[in-house]
């Protein structure tokens, strides 16, 4: 298809994307890299000096480190279960033939569209609050004391904003996936006789493994990024309970000024997405031969 | 003015050579067919008349003048694709105007030449559809409308009948035929279906995993063909081949013989077989002989013919029709 | 299903979804529903069902000049990063769809992988040198930084939607004399116009919504409608009807434009890997 004369038309028309890219990648992050090593804060600019290992030391002995390293994987752990669960769930519910699909879909899918500031601040103040809350009212009218959730419970609260917001993404794509079925396969299965349980283990599970992964991979990378919802809701308190890593090294960056050490934290924060990322880039580097 | 002529034209892709090398002259007005089984690279030569892939090496010359580094859009040729490729956002009217529009016509002359060429293919009513609103014989006749309104030099076919039922096949065939009488314009036609070939040719070519096999008119290569694979590819159904004694006595490594020039007796000829597989279409019938020394033969019967599953029959071939090949495949003389 | 579903069976579903689907969007549903209450009403407890309806919370966030100018730098940027990004995709997914080469995968999954790095591995240096050229707390400055952020989806999304173009219409165009911009005007946009809309829309939410760089590279100027609802995390005083009339105002064009782009949305964030 391609003949000579487009051929050098085309590299031309590739490379302002390439080349921004490849530009928005190197520059930051050698920089990330370059100031890693760097004792530099910015309330105290001029005492900026090779510091070879020292963030990194320091930033790993912290154990404000640890805590966020765990509440990290706290949340994205929590977060995916409830939303690959909860959308398989819902995957099958849609599946159904149903009266008003099309509104209850569009019911099932608005969380993922709201902006994370409101979401989080509609939980916070309307639901979770607990002298005004929803939840709050609730308990009351039963009888129990109110939860303050954001201040007993506050990886939990995170948890369940955060898994609001992305269960649309996951029923949305599980549900893709199933709707891709073949309905024959599943006709044949009757006729060999197996009921709506043997069916979903061994015909439907295994087809949406492949959706299940993806779910995974994509969300995983997102949620290491959690952080609208935590700087609005309980700002990583009370103490560093619900501090996950990206808080950690914005706090480090923004609040404390210490380039070095946030530096040194976004390198671990890189290195940690990398891992997930090259799983990603294998499944989709599959799919691209398809 | 429409000839074309290829010189040493070969076509790589990567390590894959496709075409090794062509040499190839279409005269004016001529129509060829170049013809082969999946894979030849039929269409990739096609392709590279149309400058729709560069060659690798050769010259493609279109009346005389060297066209090799030529664009596709300024070749002055015409080409139907397979799957019609017309434009699914404009109306056939559209369609048809389109390169037209894009060599700078004023409107009063496109609007003359799109009715024109409509009224040639009784596209008229429909002008204002959409590609989407016709049948598939319909949406044929809007891209062969969109070739034949730019006057090209040429017309290039790429198998534009297969995506069509057989009955309108069959249809379209006499219509492209008829249409080649009335504008005279050179038409390079591609296509696996060797009876399209034979009907519509004035010269065929039949390629082979890039290479030329034989060129020439239809009866020469049905009566004369150079080699095993020329004369097994045209003439349906194939014709027989045999080797062994029968090949020796002949004096060569393979005898060939068609279907029809086969004799067939219940009591006396020249082999001896049993009668396998029968096919009844009413004006012929093709038996399926096993014969003793092992081969199948088809044998075309004129009208109907007696004989059942198993039954004993003798075949003779006649003499004049007996093709002989060398171990390499070629034809030998005498 | 040629068979016939039991109707018993289609109300359970029925019920159980809408019951779920009500459940999920009830936090949505509060919202909108506090914006039209008094502040008084918004703090009742037990919640108020039903109460006096008024549009003054509306009226006084419209009127707050700042709420409009937050609006319009989320409009700005938004729009600004979605056409920038535009010009740069469309050529590129072009070359990559019909000149693809050996290394066209391998130039699109690196391009889909600079979307997989965490923006908190490159705040610092993005944050030295936009303090360092002035582009901090600017609409420009984000909006480079949204554009090129969200590039490697529209080239993505572009690219699929280009190779879904057959390729005989375009060398059919070839071949009836159009050079290479009449090709991509007359032929490749028209067909390719609802796969680019698509595009755009999914971009916009993904701009509209973004909430990390908006957030710490803005203050007062150039902050879009993220930061400015982020603002209200520890107000003073009654503020919950008037934030629940911003909140409305600043997700009700999104959750519009993303009813209609569910489908897009699984071809843009799956990267394809999901059928």
């Amino acid at each position: 298809m391609a003949t000579a004369h487009t051929r050098t038309l085309s590299r031309f028309m590739m490379s302002p994307a390439v080349l921004l890219l490849f530009l928005w990648m190197i520059v930051p992050l050698s920089m990330t890299l370059f100031f890693s090593f760097q004792r530099y804060n910015l309330l105290h600019p001029e005492r900026q000096r090779f510091g070879g290992f020292f963030n990194y030391s320091f930033f790993v002995t912290d154990p404000a480190f640890f805590a966020a390293i765990s509440n990290t994987l706290i949340l994205v752990g929590g977060v995916l279960a409830i939303t690959i669960i909860g959308g398989i769930l819902l995957a099958l519910l849609l599946d159904q033939p149903i009266f008003g699909q099309g509104i209850v879909r569009i019911l099932f899918i608005s969380p993922f569209f709201v902006m994370p500031t409101v979401s989080a601040l509609v939980w916070k103040n309307m639901l979770m609050n607990p002298v005004f809350g929803i939840f709050a009212n609730m308990s009351m009218g039963l009888g129990l004391k109110p939860i303050d959730w954001l201040a007993d419970f506050p990886l939990l609260s995170i948890v369940i904003i955060v898994a609001w917001q992305w269960l649309p993404f996951a029923t949305l794509i599980l549900l893709t996936a199933l709707q891709s079925l073949d309905e024959e396969q599943k006709e044949a299965s009757e006729m060999d006789g197996a009921n709506f349980a043997n069916r979903f283990v061994f015909i439907v599970l295994p087809h949406l493994a492949r959706a299940i992964t993806v779910v995974i991979l994509i969300e995983t990378i997102f949620l290491l990024s959690v952080f609208a919802e935590i700087l609005v809701t309980t700002n990583g308190g009370p103490g560093v309970q619900s501090t996950n890593l990206t808080f950690l090294i914005y706090g480090r960056a923004l609040l404390n000024f210490d380039i070095g050490g946030a530096s040194a934290g976004g390198v671990i924060a890189i290195i940690l997405a990398n891992i997930v990322a090259i799983f990603l880039m294998r499944m989709i580097g599959r799919n691209l031969e398809a | 003015m429409g000839s074309i002529r290829l010189e040493g034209v070969q076509k790589s892709f990567g390590d894959v050579h496709v075409i090794p090398n062509v040499d190839l002259d279409i005269a004016d007005g001529e129509f060829v067919v170049f013809v082969g089984p999946s894979g030849c690279g039929k269409s990739t030569l096609l392709r590279l008349i149309a400058g729709l892939e560069d060659v690798s090496a050769g010259r493609v010359i279109i009346d005389g003048e060297n066209a090799t580094e030529t664009p596709p859009a300024k070749r002055r040729l015409s080409m139907v694709f397979q799957s019609y490729a017309l434009y699914p956002h404009m109306s056939v009217y559209n369609n048809i105007a389109f390169p037209l529009k894009m060599s700078g016509e004023e409107k009063d002359a496109i609007d003359q030449k799109v009715q024109a060429a409509a009224k040639t293919l009784n596209l008229t009513d429909y002008l204002d559809r959409k590609p989407r609103q016709l049948s598939g014989g319909q949406r044929q006749r809007v891209a062969i409308g969109r070739a034949i309104v730019r006057q090209p030099v040429a017309f290039l076919f790429d198998e534009p009948l297969s995506n069509l039922d057989a009955a309108l096949r069959v249809n379209m065939r006499l219509e492209i035929s008829e249409l080649h009488h009335q504008l005279k314009t050179t038409m390079v036609y591609v296509t696996h279906d060797q009876v399209e070939a034979m009907t519509m040719a004035d010269k065929i070519v039949v390629l082979q995993a890039g290479n030329v096999e034989q060129v020439g008119s239809p009866l020469e290569l049905y009566h004369h063909p150079r080699n095993l694979f020329v004369a097994g590819f045209i003439g349906s159904p194939k014709m027989n081949f045999l080797g062994g004694k029968i090949a020796a006595a002949h004096k060569c490594h393979t005898i060939g013989v068609r279907p029809e020039h086969v004799g067939i007796d219940k009591t006396k000829g020249d082999w001896q077989g049993t009668v396998g597989v029968a096919e009844h279409l009413g004006a012929d019938t093709f038996l399926h002989v096993k014969a003793e020394s092992g081969e199948t033969l088809t044998v075309r019967v004129d009208g109907e013919m007696d004989v059942d599953h198993g039954d004993k029959v003798f075949l003779t071939p006649e003499p004049a029709k007996i093709h002989r090949f060398d171990t390499n495949g070629l034809t030998l003389q005498g | 299903m040629a068979r016939a579903i039991p109707l018993r069976r289609k109300i359970g579903f029925t019920a159980l979804a809408w019951l779920i689907g009500l459940l999920i969007f009830f936090p949505i549903f509060w919202t909108i529903l506090t914006s039209f209450k008094s502040e008084g009403d918004a703090i009742a407890s037990p919640p108020l069902l039903f109460f006096n309806f008024t549009l003054e919370n509306y009226a006084e966030v419209q009127s707050r000049s700042d709420y409009l100018k937050h609006f319009m730098n989320s409009v700005v940027i938004c729009g600004g990063s979605t056409i920038l990004a535009l010009i740069i995709a469309v050529p590129a997914a072009w070359s990559m769809a019909f000149s693809p080469t050996k290394r066209t995968k391998d130039i699109l999954m690196w391009m889909l992988s600079t979307k997989m790095l965490p923006p908190v591995g490159v705040l610092v240096p993005i944050y030295l040198l936009f303090r360092n050229w002035g582009l901090l707390d600017t609409q420009f400055g984000l909006t480079i930084v949204l554009m090129l952020i969200n590039l490697p989806i529209i080239v993505w999304m572009l690219y699929t939607y280009f190779r879904e173009i057959p390729a005989d219409i375009l060398e059919a165009c070839r071949m009836d004399g159009a050079v290479l911009w009449k090709e991509i005007v007359y032929i490749l946009l028209p067909m390719a116009v609802p796969g680019i809309a698509s595009t755009l829309l999914l971009n916009v939410i993904l701009a509209w919504n973004e909430a990390f760089w908006t957030l710490n590279l803005t203050a007062a100027k150039a902050a879009p409608l993220t930061a400015f609802i982020a603002s209200y995390s520890s107000p003073e005083g009654l503020f919950w009807a008037k934030l629940s009339a911003a909140s409305t105002m600043a997700i009700a064009p999104i959750l519009v434009l993303g009813w209609f782009s569910q489908r897009q949305l699984v071809r843009g964030l799956t990267f394809g890997a999901v059928k």
